[in-house]
């Protein structure tokens, strides 16, 4: 119990923020790479196609039908 | 030092949102998987006409490997972001600490990520759909998505803003309520669509829906209870006591 030794007081104050100079850069480009692997699993080969074919559709269709997006 | 705690909260999202995949998966194995073969099964025995296509992917495969894939990536994407939304979050939306931040995110990513756009656009098993209007319903699915994500926030601000006013606890209910008013007036106003085959079995459409629901709700508790464990241990519980004289700025 040695992280009793500072007991949070009642008024306690939440963490400051971060600073946004800090969070953008990452925001921006793993933000936009995690969008780009959404997009892959949810729609790629469905409703708009940038690869030919239907691999990328059938091999995640079943997550895209579990996950929610419309699918065929 | 401040990039390295982003960098930290980023690894440490993603890996609660694999963590919560896993599970997610487990549940969508067990509750979604019976469902999808048995609208397959609907599927195929009203399609004589068209013959059998060949087969890209096997059931299989598609299956386990196949719906792995997409529920892990799935989780990890949205992991990732959710840990950048914290970033933006903490300190900033309250006086909450890490965990309590993680769950709150949680809680309204399940919302306005998956329950919003799913109750205008519910999610379809095989053999409900009409393939003509893949583009449309699509759309119309990120968009909802997409003014969940913005009226939330709008409904944050103006919470943040009422606060001083009503207190707390009024504020968070007025934004709340505003919040659903919105999207009631969106729901109101975007077409609908209705492409549910005559004959198809509508327990079996609402138990495919319901697992649905369920994979969503574990993924987003465990992504909301591990990455605000994680979070916690980065991001010091709460500024030394000299703090609390000093009012958070941002």
């Amino acid at each position: 119990m040695a992280q009793t030794i500072a007991p949070p007081a009642a008024g306690a104050v939440a963490p400051a923020p971060l600073p946004l100079k800090a969070i953008a850069p990452w925001a921006l480009f793993v933000g936009v790479l995690m969008l780009v692997l959404l997009y892959f699993v949810g729609a790629e080969q469905g409703a708009t196609s940038l690869l030919s074919g239907t691999d990328v559709h059938e091999w995640v269709h079943d997550g895209r039908h579990l996950l929610g997006f419309p699918c065929h | 030092m401040n990039s390295v705690t982003v960098r930290t909260l980023l690894v440490r999202g993603m890996l609660a949102g694999l963590t919560a995949g896993v599970l997610a998966l487990f549940i969508a194995y067990l509750l979604g998987e019976p469902r999808v073969d048995a609208a397959i099964a609907f599927e195929e025995a009203h399609s004589h006409e068209h013959g059998h296509e060949m087969e890209v992917v096997s059931r299989g495969v598609q299956s386990t490997a196949g719906l792995a894939t997409g529920v892990l990536v799935y989780g990890v994407a949205l992991g990732g972001i959710a840990a950048l939304v914290f970033c933006f979050a903490l300190g900033r939306i309250g006086r909450f600490g890490a965990r309590t931040t993680a769950a709150l995110l949680s809680g309204a990513a399940l919302v306005v990520v998956y329950l919003v756009p799913f109750l205008k656009y519910p999610a379809n098993p095989p053999a409900v759909g009409d393939p003509d209007t893949i583009g449309k319903r699509t759309a119309l699915f990120f968009l909802m998505m997409l003014l969940g994500i913005l009226l939330a926030v709008a409904a944050t601000i103006l919470g943040r803003r009422l606060a001083p006013k009503l207190g707390n606890w009024n504020a968070t209910v007025a934004a709340g309520a505003a919040f659903v008013v919105a999207i009631g007036i969106a729901y109101a106003f975007l077409p609908g669509f209705d492409n549910v085959p005559a004959g198809f079995s509508g327990t079996l459409l609402w138990q495919f829906r319901l697992s649905t629901i369920a994979i969503q709700l574990v993924l987003w508790t465990t992504f909301g209870l591990v990455f605000g464990h994680l979070a916690e241990r980065v991001v010091p519980a709460r500024q030394a006591t000299a703090a609390t004289a000093a009012p958070v700025t941002s």
